[in-house]
């Protein structure tokens, strides 16, 4: 089949791809298991702190978003704002992993908790 | 040279039409910002058949034009920085050589891309956006390329317009 693309399209595509898998490792090897707290932060400074394992709906940012967390996942059930990209996007639940509203500068964030001492304890 | 300002406002309308139908499509694929970027078909062709100048004036004029029409503020921000730094990059390249329109294309897909996350983590102040970072990577490649062919075909047609 002739694409019409040349070496150096090639070459691109290929340094794109490479770029995409290191950072899926990087983010594998820095996440990896132990997530547990899903933070709330607004314009940067944490709000709130859930526990990942407890169901519920909480109301974030004084209820422009309501966060739900549902098998040890965390979405964004309602917010206020036109686009609604936060409502859309799947639910998060490793470590790092985020929901972010950008119109209320609302994140959502999964970290692990204390389970770094805890690990190095256990071991 | 009048027939260059004629052709700059056919081009501009064309965009803003693209980047209108692109908001009737109900793109949701789980990512945030994601979308196939119609408009940059004309910004690739105005790039070839104008110049670099003229790429430039229309993304923003584009941007502005369509953000205050179906967008907000921070849509306007977001594709401000995305197109800018995809437009460098395709400007760039083109005038590099050794790439076709695809590839072109593809780099200023990835760039567009890369543009608004460092919007997004600028604004929310947070690095772990970084986690979107090969999502948004292979996106940007694919919506490229698809832009890239749909460019690089309708150049084929256009040989004969001379501007």
């Amino acid at each position: 089949m002739k694409t019409g693309l040349k070496k150096k399209d090639w070459v691109l595509i290929m340094i794109i791809i490479c770029v995409a898998w290191l950072t899926i490792l990087v983010h594998i090897f820095i996440g990896g298991k132990g997530a547990n707290r899903v933070i709330v932060k607004i314009e940067g400074a944490i709000q709130d702190t859930y526990n990942l394992s407890e169901e519920g709906e909480y109301e974030i940012n004084g209820g422009t978003n309501v966060l739900l967390i549902r098998n040890g996942k965390a979405s964004m059930l309602e917010a206020d704002c036109p686009d609604q990209l936060c409502v859309h996007q799947k639910p998060i639940a490793l470590n790092r992993e985020s929901i972010i509203c950008l119109p209320n500068k609302v994140v959502v964030e999964i970290e692990s908790g204390t389970s770094r001492e805890f690990d190095a304890v256990t071991r | 040279m009048r027939g260059r300002v004629a052709y700059f406002g056919v081009f501009t309308a064309l965009a803003l039409i693209f980047s209108y139908v692109e908001t009737l499509i109900p793109f949701h694929f789980g990512i945030p910002g994601m979308k196939l970027g119609l408009a940059n078909i004309i910004i690739v062709l105005v790039l070839y058949k104008l110049g670099v100048k003229e790429a430039y004036l229309l993304s923003v004029v584009r941007v502005l034009l369509s953000g205050f029409l179906f967008g907000n503020y921070f849509s306007i921000l977001y594709s401000l920085a995305g197109g800018i730094l995809s437009l460098s990059v395709m400007a760039l390249l083109k005038r590099n050589g050794g790439f076709s329109v695809m590839g072109v294309s593809i780099a200023g897909g990835v760039f567009h891309n890369i543009g608004q996350l460092a919007v997004a983590m600028l604004v929310v102040e947070t690095f772990s956006v970084i986690y979107y970072v090969p999502v948004l990577l292979v996106a940007g490649m694919v919506t490229g390329l698809l832009i890239g062919i749909a460019a690089n075909e309708m150049l084929k047609r256009l040989v004969n317009l001379n501007m």
